[in-house]
């Protein structure tokens, strides 16, 4: 555990790339290869299951601290991490633990095999062993809520450079569902990849942005100087759904997410297409719902997500179908380095030969000659439900991650209007004790109304100066929520829009973020709610 | 109810009887002054009255010509028949708690303070009042501080493994105060240490009060970069980022302060070592402190006011908040109106500032231009 959280805070005390890769090289050059793989399992988001209630590890907190509960939620806003303010506020101690990060994982899954009190002794002794960044990552561990602000590029990276492997291929075997326990580092290393988990998926190749603004549009000129011949690129709608990978292997069908979330069980109107599919084969793709030939907006398959029982009623009104984009393995084989339209040829025969032809599509190819012609038709990407345009260099590979060059998205404007700031409440993270999350309103007569909240969008330094505005214009305290002078007005963008009846405002917006700060608008001359509701 | 003997004014901390303010935020006749920060220490004044060692600062930073009479600690002076005597705060050089007593009433103002001794401040003395007027930057549970010697054992390893990869160590704490407290605990076998322009000024003046300061050399554009990634480059907060800053890499940048003791405040800062280091008291410091006066009445001037006061309320002290300009607390930021009723601040004191809002606010220091970093005369060119 000593390494372990020295390597945490290495991490934290540096914004250098290569101090961050020398941080985690240095610490698998240190620990036993057990260790090793419970870091990755815990960088590349593996956490550990939770046995314990964090409102029993709050409250044995509190008590040890010996402070008023109210405190202790202050003190949370303060600090904005569960784990970090529990580790400031028990007394303070120079004691350092022994213990490897293999054994400290142990004892957390052994803790559902004891009792309540067994659990408090063991916390209790826990906590005195550990100093002060130890109890912290312990708490990260015990309250499972562990994220590091590391990518899995900058592990993979270091992992690269002390093994023979290269970077493509440990993020492939970091993939897909194992456990640390049985996973061992040897079999991670070993020359000859071993593919001997069934339902391990690709590595996702993410598009890089188009950057431009509303006052700012690429020109033809401009796309073929950046991208060079038209005739050099395919294109297709940018849909807005759920990106997946779907695998069927000797019988076995996987549907993963890309968030490395395995949602087989959620979608069961798909495995009878990926059943009959050939053996050996792995389909990128987006998760949709469809009506007559249209999908629908994405808040409808939002309202899926979230379920743990799907009912007859969901699966009827929301039916999901699989839009491919492309095809990774085929007859058992990676074919990840064929050209763009080698494996489009391949998707496109699968689909041919499949029988379940309005679940199973091909997402279309946009026939364009020119530039200027895609321009054109990408004004009509609303009219399509989708975002935009993706274009992919005919002769690319499936390549790891987000990567510049050959896939682009070519996104439409967001949908935008001018409110004013009403609540502010405090971040988390790097925002603990700013003022950070904001709702805005528009008005509704003479009345400003709620309907969004945004968290992103503005610089640090922006950030500094609104804080300061909260601080000295709060009208009211309401917990951690601050009434605000409404004063300031932001520009805020949105993905989407639609009636909701969870809200005052009978609308709710899908992705909110701050586009800019209105420095030159007064309040009066924010929008108003009727010309949001017009846009339903 | 008859008045109380210390106000709370437009104006500061007031005494009617004996006609004076405690560390008053506009220009008044006679300003008592508890140190020579620039929240606490305001230009403008007819007369001020203040410690012994904070007297050369306070002429450098308010002006030579200005009228000040300054005493030991625990001698008294009488104005209008009130006493007033200075106590040891622990702050930073010179740094006191003004006691008032009239007709046996006895009030304590704390300025800022902190119980630790830091081996350079003449150390803390708690003073028995009937009522204590006194600072809470840190009145939060999370905030508990090691031992300082730990956090400079931290700071010298630091130091040594930055000479051992060839990168300058650059640490950055207030000009008056931290940057000293950082000087006369650093191992000093390990190299030499520089000097940012603000803060060899401020050197200065405390030499020229007798203080027997460690040998520092003011970074100048002749001295080779060689020379000073060897030793240790003391910066005002105000300079962190600047060109200045920039012309020294390779290197470390550490910040010394008590915020730098939660994670998301650190990360913000974006040093490279973030050293929980600070010059006031911690939560049990506080405690401690408030309940050694045995006073009746407490009140909280600066700091997570409102969250401490309602702890000690709970705890059995009659504790209430009290808006100030001092500091720049949670709350009490001092408003963009009102800084402009502070009349002509002294080139240096914008400098000091910038520090003011950067040690205490620990973020905002990026929206400064760095031009505020330096005062005229300051700039060191080319170094």
């Amino acid at each position: 555990m000593k390494h372990f959280a020295a390597l945490f805070a290495a991490l934290d005390e540096t914004n250098k790339t290569n101090e961050k890769v020398n941080a985690i090289k240095a610490y698998f050059l240190t620990v036993n290869d057990s260790d090793k793989m419970h870091m990755l399992a815990l960088f590349t988001g593996r956490k550990p299951r939770r046995h314990i209630n964090s409102t029993l590890v709050k409250n044995w907190a509190i008590e040890l601290a010996n402070i008023p509960v109210w405190l202790f939620e202050e003190s949370y806003q303060v600090v904005g991490d569960l784990a970090e303010t529990i580790s400031l506020l028990l007394p303070i101690n120079t004691k350092s633990s022994d213990k490897s990060l293999t054994e400290w994982i142990a004892e957390i899954n052994h803790l559902n095999k004891l009792d309540e009190t067994e659990r408090k002794i063991w916390l209790t002794e826990s906590w005195a062993s550990l100093s002060r960044q130890e109890c912290f990552v312990f708490n990260k561990l015990l309250t499972s809520s562990f994220r590091v602000g590391v990518s899995q590029n900058l592990v993979v990276k270091a992992l690269a450079e002390i093994s023979k492997l290269d970077a493509a291929t440990l993020t492939h075997r970091i993939m897909g569902n194992w456990d640390p326990e049985v996973y061992t580092f040897e079999q991670l290393m070993e020359e000859q990849g071993a593919l001997d988990d069934l339902s391990r998926p690709y590595p996702f190749f993410l598009a890089y942005p188009i950057q431009e603004t509303s006052e700012r549009q690429k020109s033809p000129e401009e796309m073929q100087t950046a991208l060079g011949n038209a005739d050099e690129w395919q294109a297709e709608w940018k849909w807005d759904g759920i990106r997946a990978q779907i695998i069927h292997r000797k019988g076995e069908i996987f549907i993963w997410s890309r968030g490395e979330d395995l949602a087989t069980d959620k979608f069961p109107e798909l495995h009878p297409f990926i059943q009959a599919l050939p053996d050996g084969t792995v389909l990128d793709g987006e998760l949709l719902t469809f009506k007559d030939e249209l999908p629908l907006p994405f808040s409808l398959l939002q309202t899926r997500i979230g379920r743990k029982n799907l009912t007859k009623k969901i699966l009827e009104e929301n039916p999901v179908a699989f839009i491919a984009y492309d095809c990774l393995e085929f007859a058992g084989e990676d074919i990840r380095s064929k050209t763009q339209t080698e494996r489009r040829v391949i998707l496109e025969q699968l689909q041919r030969d499949t029988s379940f032809s309005t679940i199973f599509r091909v997402s279309p190819i946009i026939n364009f000659n020119s530039w200027e012609e895609l321009a054109e038709i990408r004004k009509q990407s609303r009219e399509m439900v989708s975002e935009g345009i993706m274009l992919k260099r005919k002769n690319a590979t499936y390549q790891v991650g987000r990567k510049r060059g050959d896939w682009w998205k070519w996104k439409i404007d967001p949908l935008s209007v001018d409110a004013v700031m009403i609540y502010a409440q405090k971040g988390h993270g790097r925002r603990a004790d700013l003022y950070t999350d904001y709702t805005f309103a528009v008005w509704d007569g003479d009345r400003l109304v709620p309907f969004a909240k945004a968290y992103s969008g503005l610089t640090d330094q922006e950030i500094g100066k609104v804080d300061s505005f909260v601080k000295r214009n709060t009208l009211e305290k309401f917990g951690p929520v601050r009434t605000v002078k409404p004063e300031l007005v932001f520009e805020i963008g949105f993905e989407g829009i639609n009636k909701s009846s969870r809200h005052k405002s009978g609308i709710a917006l899908r992705f909110p973020r701050i586009l800019r700060w209105r420095h030159d608008k007064k309040m009066e001359e924010a929008d108003t709610l009727e010309s949001l509701k017009s846009l339903l | 109810m008859a008045k109380q003997l210390l106000q709370f004014t437009d104006n500061g901390i007031f005494c009617a009887e004996g006609n004076f303010y405690i560390d008053p935020w506009k220009p008044v006749d006679d300003a008592v002054l508890t140190h020579a920060h620039a929240d606490h220490a305001r230009t403008g004044s007819k007369r001020y009255l203040a410690h012994d060692l904070s007297r050369e600062i306070l002429k450098y930073r308010l002006g030579a010509d200005i009228s000040l009479q300054t005493i030991p600690y625990g001698e008294t002076v009488y104005k209008n028949g009130v006493q007033i005597s200075l106590f040891p705060a622990g702050h930073i050089i010179g740094s006191a708690q003004i006691r008032v007593e009239y007709k046996g009433e006895v009030w304590v103002v704390s300025g800022d303070y902190k119980v630790e001794d830091d081996g350079i401040s003449t150390p803390f003395e708690p003073v028995r009042c009937h009522h204590f007027i006194s600072e809470c930057t840190f009145g939060m549970p999370v905030y508990q501080w090691k031992p300082q010697q730990l956090i400079f054992n931290e700071i010298n390893r630091w130091w040594e493994k930055n000479i051992e990869e060839g990168k300058a160590t650059i640490i950055a704490g207030y000009s008056l105060g931290k940057a000293q407290r950082i000087l006369c605990n650093l191992d000093l076998s390990l190299g030499t240490v520089f000097t940012h322009g603000v803060i060899e000024n401020t050197n200065d003046a405390l030499r020229r009060n007798g203080i027997d300061l460690p040998k520092t050399v003011r970074i100048t554009p002749e001295i080779p970069k060689e020379e000073i990634k060897k030793g240790i480059v003391l910066l005002p907060p105000s300079a962190v980022g600047s060109n200045w800053m920039r012309k020294l890499a390779p290197f470390e940048f550490g910040f010394c302060s008590g915020w730098m003791n939660v994670r998301g405040a650190k990360k913000r800062r974006a040093a490279d070592r973030g050293f929980v280091l600070s010059d006031h008291a911690d939560w049990d410091g506080l405690i401690s402190a408030i309940d050694a006066t045995g006073c009746e009445s407490v009140y909280l001037t600066h700091g997570y006011t409102a969250t401490f006061s309602r702890y000690l309320r709970e705890i059995g002290f009659d504790a209430h908040e009290v808006h100030t300009l001092y500091g720049d607390d949670e709350d009490s930021s001092i408003p963009e109106g009102e800084k402009s009723l502070i009349p002509n601040p002294s080139p240096e004191e914008k400098g000091e500032k910038a520090e003011t809002h950067n040690e205490k606010t620990g973020v905002k220091e990026a929206s400064l231009p760095e031009r505020q970093a330096l005062s005229p005369g300051e700039d060191l060119g080319e170094a």
